[in-house]
């Protein structure tokens, strides 16, 4: 029984939701950084995420250390075929990391602007990646039995991959303005309260769209809920989800509306789970035979057995103090000398 | 070029480049911790100014590991991936671990110890801090744990056959506890941790060489003095156990860092030299009996030279023998500098001497030296294997990969690193010339709210 595997891929399908709803509010307070009116604002949007970006994108290396883990070959295929994707997502990642850093280091109206520049461009770049990378893996690469990989880079970027790259970047957007919502007070509040609705509606579509092009173009992820209809809950509580975000901003319960982004997050990359499952990396080429599954991928019982006592011990842990330090750095974003 | 070459060069200078920054941010991790250890005992403002001040570059540091970091995580799988499937089962169980519990705790709680002034008791943002530079180390340890098992491998089997093989992890506890675990651990710490001391040594020299913030400067040197005294001594002797270790486990890399390329009584340790490889020849300053004496605690036992193992096992002569000792060299630089630090202590005359002071500003340099010099020659060393004696370099890279692709990368990657690097002196140096600022003293909300995009004087 295949008990160890299926636990693993579980851990690994939680830190992608981890890192989607967590990152994901810090890219879209990213995408919408160039659209607050001031230095000041741009700092207060900048603090809402400072003291806690940092242990946000580090769900990332979760997800990528744990697949290494526990599916190295997964791990190994999806490197060394998307490499020249993964550059240009590293590349951002960096610039972005360090735009934070270095953009209120100087006092000088140029070089604010440029890391401001670098900082939403990265931004968004980072969300767009993510979702042609997730289209990739849904619509599967050409790989032969040897897990060879025989495409090239302008493959990645079909239509559908496209669509969702820009269905990512809304669905941060989104994400964002509902966090920064949450984080500010007075005339800033006032003023993004007036993006929410757009932000939404962009999302809508987007995310209309998506879904049927999933249904007509890759029937395949409807597999996994054909077998198991009880798994047609997950749709129903991602629409009940996004729908409540309107609702609680309308009540002007900015708490409510974020949980509900949230849970929307949650429950669409969970959908992304179940359907892409038992594959981590299907080929295109021979979806059957060649794929990499959560079997023939894995790593020995006795490694998976080790790394889950270690998630064990580990992630509760990371969770405890996760929420603590949420918990001090709740309520609206203050600027003091301390402060980016 | 090949992809095995150029995969070689953008590894190493990608771990190159990001060892610029963790054993800056372990060193000031454990220099911080004292600091606001002491200002929490004495309750001196000299202390809490000196914990703020050296927070800040902590944390600049920081998002430049992190950004250089995340790479390596990448790394492995992008141009490694045949050596990521061969390690996967050992080597990821390391990394997830050191992501689970050395990430989460230094990114968790480095927001705190930035931004949790105001916001907890002292009491717990030293708890804060405590934990972000035990993240630090933890880092340390899992990487370490994992690079260690590529020289030495232990706890493991391998299954398969030809292209499929691959080891599996068979005890947890020897793999992580491999036969060089330990000493090399305890080394590298103690290289980051020197690098830290002289960090703040450094600045406290400029300091007195501009006569600026002297109290900041006086308590700084001294701790940084202290530590360096003490940090000096016992990396000598964990130079000494890592060297028996790897004169035990991996004699070629260990010929090779002295160049011994006979097996004969008496074997000398160079001073200064250098190898041609061509006609195996070592031409140096020797002193004969010395690394018998070093290995074996007699002059006479040989040591095994690189004419007991076959030629193709060898790794690179020239370039281990130069960059060990490179290393040894940045030793007595910081062995030298710490013995003059302690006379002007001694003499009370650290405002005065200006020419030691300018001695002990390069300083900083020398811990650099070291850490990079001793990573070349150990990952050198263990070539031309990329996991000491079950996987050769060429067997480990990926194959979908082509060498336009890796040049373009290595391209993207030096002109990102070299942009990081010149951003991140010039911002240091930025705060070093600001110095230390007094409590309170930015309080005032004109200083807070000023808008550089609307204020017209700008300010030179």
């Amino acid at each position: 029984m295949a008990i160890y595997e299926n636990i693993w891929y579980l851990i690994i399908c939680i830190s992608v939701v981890f890192y989607a709803v967590l990152d994901g509010f810090d890219l879209g307070v990213g995408a919408l950084h160039l659209f607050a009116r001031d230095d000041k604002e741009r700092r207060i949007f900048l603090n809402a995420i400072g003291p806690v970006w940092d242990g946000n994108e580090v769900w990332l290396i979760i997800i990528f250390g744990g697949m290494f883990a526990g599916f190295p070959s997964a791990y190994a295929t999806i490197c060394e075929t998307f490499y020249s994707l993964i550059m240009i997502l590293l590349a951002a990642i960096i610039f972005r990391a360090v735009a934070i850093e270095f953009r209120s280091k100087v006092e000088n109206r140029k070089w604010r602007y440029l890391w401001d520049l670098i900082f939403s461009l990265a931004s968004i770049l980072m969300a767009f990646i993510i979702g042609v990378i997730m289209a990739n893996l849904i619509r599967g690469i050409p790989l032969d039995q040897e897990g060879n990989f025989y495409g090239n880079f302008i493959d990645f970027f079909s239509p559908y991959a496209i669509l969702l790259g820009l269905t990512a970047c809304a669905l941060f957007a989104m994400h964002g303005a509902v966090f920064l919502l949450m984080k500010t007070e007075g005339a800033l509040h006032d003023h993004i309260r007036k993006w929410v609705s757009p932000a939404i509606i962009v999302f809508l579509m987007f995310y209309l769209m998506t879904s049927l092009a999933t249904v007509m173009y890759m029937p395949h992820m409807l597999d996994r809920m054909r077998a198991a209809p009880w798994l047609f809950i997950v749709v129903v509580c991602a629409m009940l989800s996004i729908a409540n975000v309107p609702r609680c901003i309308h009540k002007g319960d900015d708490g409510w509306a974020f949980i509900s982004s949230s849970s929307a997050i949650a429950f669409l990359f969970f959908l992304f789970g179940i359907g892409i499952y038992p594959n981590l990396v299907r080929s295109s080429i021979n979806p059957a035979d060649y794929s990499l599954t959560l079997y023939n991928a894995a790593a020995a019982p006795s490694t998976l057995k080790v790394i889950l006592i270690v998630a064990c011990i580990g992630v509760p842990l990371v969770l405890a103090y996760g929420f603590w330090i949420y918990r001090i750095f709740r309520g609206k974003v203050k600027l003091s000398d301390t402060s980016y | 070029m090949d992809v095995v070459l150029l995969s070689r060069i953008q590894f190493g200078m990608n771990v190159a480049f990001h060892y610029l920054y963790p054993p800056l941010s372990i060193g000031l991790g454990l220099m911080i911790v004292i600091m606001e250890g002491m200002y929490i005992k004495t309750k001196k403002p000299a202390y809490r100014l000196m914990t703020k001040f050296w927070v800040k570059i902590f944390a600049l540091t920081f998002a430049l590991g992190v950004a250089t970091g995340i790479v390596q995580v990448f790394g492995f799988g992008n141009n490694w991936a045949r050596y990521s499937r061969f390690v996967g089962d050992v080597f990821g169980s390391a990394l997830a671990a050191e992501g689970i519990f050395a990430f989460f705790l230094e990114a968790g709680f480095i927001g705190i110890m930035l931004f949790g002034w105001e916001r907890v008791s002292p009491k717990l943002h030293y708890f804060a801090t405590i934990c972000t530079a035990l993240g630090a180390h933890f880092s340390a340890i899992w990487i370490i744990v994992a690079n260690s098992w590529m020289q030495t491998p232990a706890g493991y089997a391998i299954e398969g056959e030809g292209a499929e093989a691959h080891a599996v992890m068979t005890n947890f506890y020897e793999m992580v506890f491999n036969p060089s675990t330990l000493d090399r651990l305890t080394h590298v710490v103690i290289g980051a941790w020197m690098t830290g001391a002289f960090m703040v040594i450094s600045v406290c020299a400029y300091y007195f060489l501009k006569k600026r913030h002297r109290d900041f400067a006086y308590f700084g040197m001294k701790l940084g003095l202290v530590v360096a005294s003490i940090l000096v001594v016992l990396q000598l002797i964990s130079a000494d156990s890592t060297a028996k270790g790897v004169a035990k486990n991996q004699p070629e890399k260990f010929a090779a860092m002295e160049g011994v390329y006979q097996t004969a009584p008496h074997t000398p340790m160079n001073l200064i030299g250098y190898v041609d490889p061509k006609t195996k020849t070592v031409y140096s300053w020797q002193i004969p009996g010395l690394l018998s004496f070093l290995s074996y605690k007699n002059f006479t036992t040989p040591v095994r030279g690189l004419d007991q193992f076959p030629e193709e096992d060898w790794p690179p002569v020239p370039a281990v023998f130069q960059f060990y000792h490179l290393m040894i060299y940045a030793w007595g630089a910081m062995f030298l500098a710490t013995v003059l630090g302690l006379i002007l202590w001694k003499r009370k005359t650290f405002e005065k001497s200006k020419w030691i002071n300018r001695f002990l500003v390069l300083s900083i340099l020398f811990p650099y030296v070291a850490n990079q010099a001793g990573w070349f020659t150990a990952e050198m060393g263990r070539q031309p294997w990329i996991v000491y004696r079950l996987l050769r370099t060429p067997q480990g890279v990926s194959k979908a990969i082509v060498a336009s692709q890796v040049i373009g990368s290595i391209t993207m990657f030096v002109c990102i690193y070299i942009l990081l690097f010149v951003l991140f002196c010039f911002l240091l140096n930025r705060k070093i010339q600001g110095g230390p600022t007094e409590e309170g003293s930015l309080k005032t909300d004109d200083l807070i709210y000023r808008d550089p995009y609307e204020s017209t004087p700008q300010r030179s």
